[in-house]
C-alpha cells in the first residue's frame, strides 16, 4: 500500500463513521490536531521505505544460512534440489530460501499478534465504545505507545484510533506475504530486509493488542509493585471446581472471571491458566493462578484437576481436545483460529449448552462470544466437577513398572525427544520399581510427548515421568509479580543517563517460549544472575514464568527477592507476549524523554540512537514459534541484539557479526564526520548459543554500545570478564577490542589488562559520538 | 543406510558418506592440509571407558597437530587439564569464519580445508554442518560423534558406545603408527 492509498483509507474509514468530513483529509491532519511533534521521514514506511537502513545492518550482522532441508518443495515446479549453488526451477538459490523461509515464519508471527490485537480491539469497541481512552500509567505514562508513534507517526488516543493503525499493519502483513511467492523476490538481502519490516509491524501489532487491554480492562498500569500472584502446578485448590484457560486472548478468561464475580462465585471457583492467557488473566484478577508455561499442558491436563478446559489461541496443543476427553473434562474452543472440529453453539442458549457438556452429550463446543463462554465455563465446571471427582490420566506406580517391563528397549523414544533424554534407560530402572531416574527426566522435559507417539508399545512415557515426579509436582509452589505493562516516563528519566553512560550494565530481557535445553530453571539462574549484578532485567511470556520457578533457602522465590522497578537490580515482569513492546518501548523512550530525540514517524534515526548507545540484549532461551521469530526481528532492526538457546539454532539462519574484520566496526563520529574504529559493540545481531554459560558470557558482552563513557565501558568490562572467568575459566581473549582509552580498564585488573593490551599492540582511540547515518552529521571535515 | 540420530531429523539429497573403517579418519587428517578440531561441551560429559572424551582429543589434536577450538564454555575443561586451545569461541562464530573463502584462520595462515566436529547437541551441529555443507563447498566435514550426522561430508552412523570407542582408538592407532 503506498502512503496515498492509506490516506485515502483513513478517509473512508473516517466517513462510515461520520467523522471525515472530505476524503481529502490526510493523516497529517488528524495528527496535528492533537500533537505538535514534528513528523519524521517515514510515518506508515511501506515494505521499502527502511531497506537502506536495514542494508546498513546487515552489512555488519551478515546472515548466516543453517538450512533445515536441502529442497524446496513451495510450488509444483519442485521439490527442487537447491543444495549448494544449486538453483530451483524458477532461478532461487540456498540462500535467498532459507531468507524466505525466515519471512514466512516472520509473516506468521506477525499476522498472529495482528489478528490477535484486531479481535481483541473489536470485541474492546464493542464493550467499552470506540472513544474509550488510550490510557497505560495515567500522568506516569506519557509516551503511550512508544512503538506505533514512532512506525506510524501517530498517537493513538482512544481504542477507535487503534483500527486506523491495525489496517496500516494488515496491509504490510499481505504485501510481505506476496513477497514469498514463487518467482517475486530473488535476493536474500531483500527478503532479510522485509523479514526486519515484518518484525517491525509486530511490534506495533502487539503493542496495540496490550494498550488496549491495558486501558480496557484497567491492568496494571505501569505499576512496579504490580501484586504477586500464585505460580505453579502445586498452587491450584484441587477441592474446588477447576477451570483451566490456555492461550493469549484474554477476553474469554476475563469474562469467566466477571461471572464468577457477578454471581458472588469467585471463592468457589478456581481459576488457572498456561501461557499468555495466564499471565494476563492475573493481570485482570490477581487471585488467579498460573500453572506454569506452554510445556505444562499435557502434565496439567492429566492430571485430572482441570473440570473445564477453555482455549483460545495460539500456542495450544492441537490434541488438546482428545486429552481432554482421557480426564473427562469438557473444552471450549473459544477463538474463531482455533476451532478444533467442534460444533459452533455460538447462538444456543447457554443451559443448553451446559448441559450437553455435563451429560457428556457433547466433549466440546465452539463458542465465539466471550460472555457466553464465561458462563457457560463456569456453570460447567459446578456441575461437572462432582461428576469427574478429578478423573485423571496420570498412572500409578504399579502401572508405571508393568508397563516399563513391556518396553522393547528400542531407543525410538529417545530418538523421537528433542532434548535426548536417556529415556530407556530411566524406563530400565523403573522397570526394576526404580522411579528416580524418570523424576529426573522431568526437570529437562519439555512436556511434547513425542516420545509417546514414537513408542512401539504406546508407552504413556510422558505420564510415566509426570508420576515418577509427583512429589516435585506437589511443591511447584512459587510467586510472579503481575505483568506491569509500560515503563513510566519518570523512570526512563532517571535510568536513562545511567544507561547509555553505561553505568547501568544492561538492560536483559527474557522473553518468549519454553523450548528449554535443559529446563526452565536456566531462565531462573540468569535473571537472577543479572539482577544480582544490578543489570535491570525484563521479563515477559513464558519466560516470565520460568524465572519465578526458583526458590532460595528461605523460600523466597526471584520476584520476591528482586524488585520490579526498572532500575539497577530489578527483575521486571512486563507481561504476556503482546507485552514485549514495553521492552522495546523503554528503549525507545530513552531515545526520546533522556535524549530529546523526536519520536515521531523517526525510525531510523532512533534505531540507530538504541544500536550504539542502550545497551539492552533479548534473550529468548527456548523460543519456538513464529511469534518468537517476529519479536525477534523488531528487535533486530531497532539495533537491538538478540541470543537464543540452542533449539533457536533451528530458526536456520543468525546474523553475525565478525569482530576479525576491523573494517566492518566503523561509525561516523557526529561531531566531525570521520570515520572512528568502535570494536564489535555490539558484536551480533541475532545468534544462538550452545550452553548456558557461553550465552552469559555473551549476554554481558553484548551490552557494550560505542557510546558507553569510560566509567560505563569499565563496569561492563567487568561484568564480562568477571563471569567468563568464571564460567568459561578463562580471560576474555578479545578485551583489546573493547577498550578505547586506559580509563576504560577496571581499575581492579589494572596491571594484568595492561599486560595483554601491549601484548596486542593495543593503541589508545577515540571515543566518538556514534551514528551509522551520514545525515546527522553535525560538521563535516574533509 | 545410516539413519539420522534424531528420527525426524530428515537430510537429502546429499547426504554424509558413512565411516565404515575408522581409518578413513585419520587418513583424511593426514592428507588434509589444514584441519581444525572443533569440540563442544557434551565431550566434557562422555565418558570413554575411564577417560574423558576431552582427555582423547587432547591427544588426537597431538599427534595430528591439529588446532582446537573449543566451543561454549568447553574451554574450561581443556584449562583444568593444563592444555590450552588454540581458540575458544561460540560454534556458531567458528562456522560463520569457516564458511568465509577469505578467513586468515587462526594462526593466519589461511582457511582450513577439513574441520572435526564432536560434542555438540546433536540438533544444533546438525544444522550448523548443514550450513557448511551448502555454503563451503571446498571444506570438509566430518563428525567424529557417535551418531549419525547427516550434513557432514563424512560420519560414523548411529554406534553403541563400545564400538565408537574402539573406532576412536583406530583413529589415534593409526596417527600414532604412521603420523599425523
Ligand atoms: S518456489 Fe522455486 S525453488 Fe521452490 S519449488 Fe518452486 S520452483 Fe522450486
Ligand atoms: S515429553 Fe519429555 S521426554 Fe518425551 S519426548 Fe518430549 S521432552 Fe522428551
Ligand atoms: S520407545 Fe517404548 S519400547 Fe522403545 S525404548 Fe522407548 S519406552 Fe521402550
Amino acid at each position: 500500500m503506498t502512503k496515498k492509498e492509506f490516506l485515502v483509507k483513513i478517509g473512508e474509514l473516517k466517513t462510515d463513521i461520520g467523522i471525515l468530513k472530505n476524503l481529502e483529509l490526510s493523516v497529517g491532519k488528524i495528527i496535528e490536531e492533537t500533537w505538535e511533534e514534528k513528523p519524521g521521514p517515514t510515518p506508515f514506511p511501506s515494505i521499502t521505505d527502511l531497506r537502506e537502513w536495514d542494508f546498513k545492518l546487515l552489512r555488519r550482522y551478515r546472515p548466516f544460512y543453517m538450512p533445515f532441508c536441502d529442497v524446496c518443495c513451495l510450488c509444483t515446479f519442485g521439490k527442487c534440489d537447491l543444495t549448494g549453488d544449486k538453483r530451483g526451477a524458477c532461478g532461487l538459490n540456498m540462500a535467498a530460501q532459507q531468507s524466505r523461509i525466515v519471512l514466512l515464519a516472520c509473516c506468521i508471527g506477525a499476522a498472529t499478534h495482528i489478528a490477535h490485537a484486531r479481535h481483541l480491539v473489536e470485541h474492546l469497541i464493542e464493550k467499552f465504545g470506540r472513544d474509550h481512552p488510550i490510557d497505560v500509567g495515567g500522568v506516569n505514562v506519557e509516551v503511550e505507545a512508544p512503538v506505533t508513534r514512532l512506525v506510524c507517526g501517530i498517537r493513538p488516543r482512544k481504542l477507535g484510533d487503534l483500527e486506523d493503525v491495525l489496517d496500516y499493519l494488515e496491509g504490510q502483513v499481505t504485501h510481505l506475504l506476496s513477497a514469498t511467492h514463487t518467482g517475486q523476490e530473488g535476493s536474500n538481502l531483500d527478503f532479510e530486509s522485509k523479514v526486519l519490516h515484518a518484525g517491525m509491524i509486530d511490534q506495533v501489532g502487539m503493542e496495540i493488542a496490550d494498550i488496549a487491554q491495558i486501558s480496557a480492562y484497567n491492568f496494571p498500569k505501569a505499576d512496579p509493585n504490580a501484586p504477586l500472584v500464585d505460580i505453579g502446578l502445586g498452587v491450584v485448590d484441587a477441592s474446588k471446581p477447576v477451570i483451566m484457560v490456555i492461550g493469549h486472548n484474554v477476553p474469554p478468561a476475563v469474562e469467566i472471571v466477571d461471572y464468577l464475580q457477578e454471581n458472588g462465585l469467585h471463592d468457589m471457583v478456581e481459576v488457572t491458566g498456561l501461557c499468555c492467557t495466564a499471565i494476563d488473566i492475573t493481570r485482570y484478577d490477581p487471585k488467579a493462578k498460573i500453572v506454569g508455561p506452554i510445556s505444562w499442558q499435557l502434565r496439567y491436563i492429566r492430571s485430572g484437576i482441570p473440570d473445564v478446559i477453555v482455549v483460545d489461541e495460539q500456542c495450544i496443543r492441537a490434541d488438546s481436545l482428545i486429552e481432554a476427553q482421557k480426564i473427562k473434562a469438557p473444552l471450549i474452543a473459544a477463538s474463531p483460529k482455533n476451532c478444533l472440529g467442534l460444533p459452533d453453539r455460538t447462538n444456543d442458549p447457554a443451559d443448553e449448552i451446559v448441559a450437553d457438556l455435563v451429560s457428556g452429550k457433547a466433549p466440546g463446543a465452539l463458542i465465539l462470544d466471550p460472555e457466553k463462554v464465561g458462563e457457560v465455563a463456569v456453570k460447567t465446571a459446578i456441575q461437572v466437577a462432582p461428576k469427574r471427582r478429578k478423573f485423571k490420566a496420570v498412572p500409578d506406580v504399579k502401572d508405571v513398572i508393568e508397563g516399563a517391563k513391556r518396553c522393547r528397549r528400542c531407543s525410538q523414544c529417545r530418538r523421537a525427544c528433542p532434548n535426548d533424554l536417556d529415556i530407556p534407560k530411566a524406563i530400565e530402572d523403573a522397570a526394576k520399581g526404580r522411579l528416580e531416574r524418570l523424576a529426573e527426566l522431568y526437570d529437562e522435559c519439555i512436556g511434547c510427548a513425542r516420545c509417546e507417539s514414537a513408542c512401539p508399545e504406546d508407552l504413556p512415557i510422558h505420564s510415566f515421568i509426570v508420576k515418577a515426579a509427583e512429589k516435585k509436582i506437589k511443591e511447584e509452589t512459587y510467586k510472579i509479580r503481575a505483568g506491569r505493562g509500560a515503563i513510566q516516563d519518570v523512570e526512563i528519566r532517571e535510568v536513562g543517563g545511567p544507561i547509555v553512560f553505561g553505568e547501568i550494565p544492561g538492560v536483559i530481557a527474557f522473553v518468549g517460549c519454553a523450548n528449554y535445553p535443559k529446563g526452565g530453571r536456566e531462565i531462573a539462574e540468569m535473571t537472577m544472575e543479572f539482577a544480582s549484578r544490578r543489570y535491570i532485567v525484563l521479563t515477559s511470556g513464558c519466560a516470565a514464568m520460568s524465572a519465578a520457578m526458583y526458590k532460595n533457602e528461605e523460600g523466597k522465590t526471584p520476584y520476591e527477592i528482586f524488585h520490579g522497578a526498572f532500575d539497577a537490580g530489578g527483575i521486571v515482569n512486563v507481561g504476556s507476549c503482546v507485552s514485549n513492546p514495553h521492552i522495546a518501548g523503554a528503549a525507545i523512550k530513552i531515545a526520546s524523554i533522556f535524549a530529546r530525540k523526536n519520536l515521531r514517524a523517526n525510525y531510523e534515526e532512533i534505531a540507530d540512537y538504541i544500536l550504539n548507545r542502550i545497551g539492552a540484549v533479548g534473550v529468548a532461551w527456548g523460543a519456538m514459534s513464529q511469534k518468537a521469530a517476529a519479536i525477534a526481528s523488531g528487535f533486530w532492526r531497532l539495533g537491538v541484539p538478540v541470543v537464543v538457546g540452542p533449539h533457536g539454532a533451528k530458526y536456520r539462519r543468525m546474523l553475525l557479526g565478525r569482530k576479525d574484520r576491523e573494517e566492518d566496526w566503523y561509525v561516523y563520529d557526529a561531531r566531525t564526520g570521520e570515520k572512528v574504529y568502535v570494536g564489535p559493540a555490539p558484536e551480533h545481531l541475532f545468534y544462538a548459543a550452545e550452553t548456558k554459560e557461553e550465552a552469559m558470557v555473551m549476554i554481558a558482552k553484548l551490552c557494550m554500545r560505542p557510546s558507553d563513557t569510560t566509567k560505563g565501558r569499565a563496569i561492563k568490562l567487568t561484568h564480562y570478564i568477571d563471569l567468563s572467568r568464571r564460567l568459561l575459566g578463562v580471560m576474555p581473549d578479545d578485551i583489546h577490542l573493547f577498550i578505547r582509552t586506559k580509563a576504560d580498564i577496571p581499575i581492579t585488573m589494572r596491571d594484568e589488562i595492561l599486560k595483554i593490551l601491549e601484548e596486542k599492540g593495543w593503541k589508545e582511540r577515540k571515543i566518538p559520538d556514534p551514528t551509522l547515518l551520514p545525515r546527522l552529521i553535525r560538521r563535516r571535515e574533509e | 543406510m545410516a539413519e539420522p540420530w534424531q528420527t525426524a531429523e530428515i537430510p537429502g539429497p546429499k547426504k554424509a558418506l558413512v565411516i565404515t573403517k575408522p581409518k578413513i579418519v585419520s587418513a583424511m587428517i593426514r592428507r588434509a592440509k589444514r584441519p581444525i578440531l572443533i569440540v563442544g561441551h557434551e565431550a566434557a560429559e562422555i565418558d570413554l571407558d575411564g577417560e574423558s572424551l576431552i582427555d582423547y582429543l587432547i591427544r588426537l589434536s597431538n599427534l595430528a597437530g591439529m588446532p582446537i577450538v573449543a566451543t561454549a564454555h568447553t574451554v574450561r575443561y581443556f584449562i583444568d587439564r593444563g592444555f590450552r586451545p588454540d581458540a575458544w569461541m561460540p560454534i556458531l562464530d567458528i562456522a560463520n569464519r569457516l564458511r568465509d573463502p577469505n578467513w586468515s584462520g587462526l594462526d593466519g595462515n589461511g582457511q582450513y580445508d577439513l574441520a572435526i566436529f564432536v560434542g555438540i547437541q546433536y540438533y544444533m551441529e546438525w544444522v550448523v554442518l548443514s550450513g557448511l555443507k551448502h555454503f563451503s563447498p571446498k571444506l570438509k566435514t566430518i563428525s567424529l560423534d557417535r551418531f549419525y550426522q547427516p550434513h557432514a561430508s563424512w560420519s560414523f552412523p548411529n554406534l553403541n558406545m563400545k564400538d565408537w570407542i574402539a573406532c576412536l582408538k583406530v583413529i589415534e592407532e593409526d596417527l600414532k603408527e604412521r603420523g599425523g
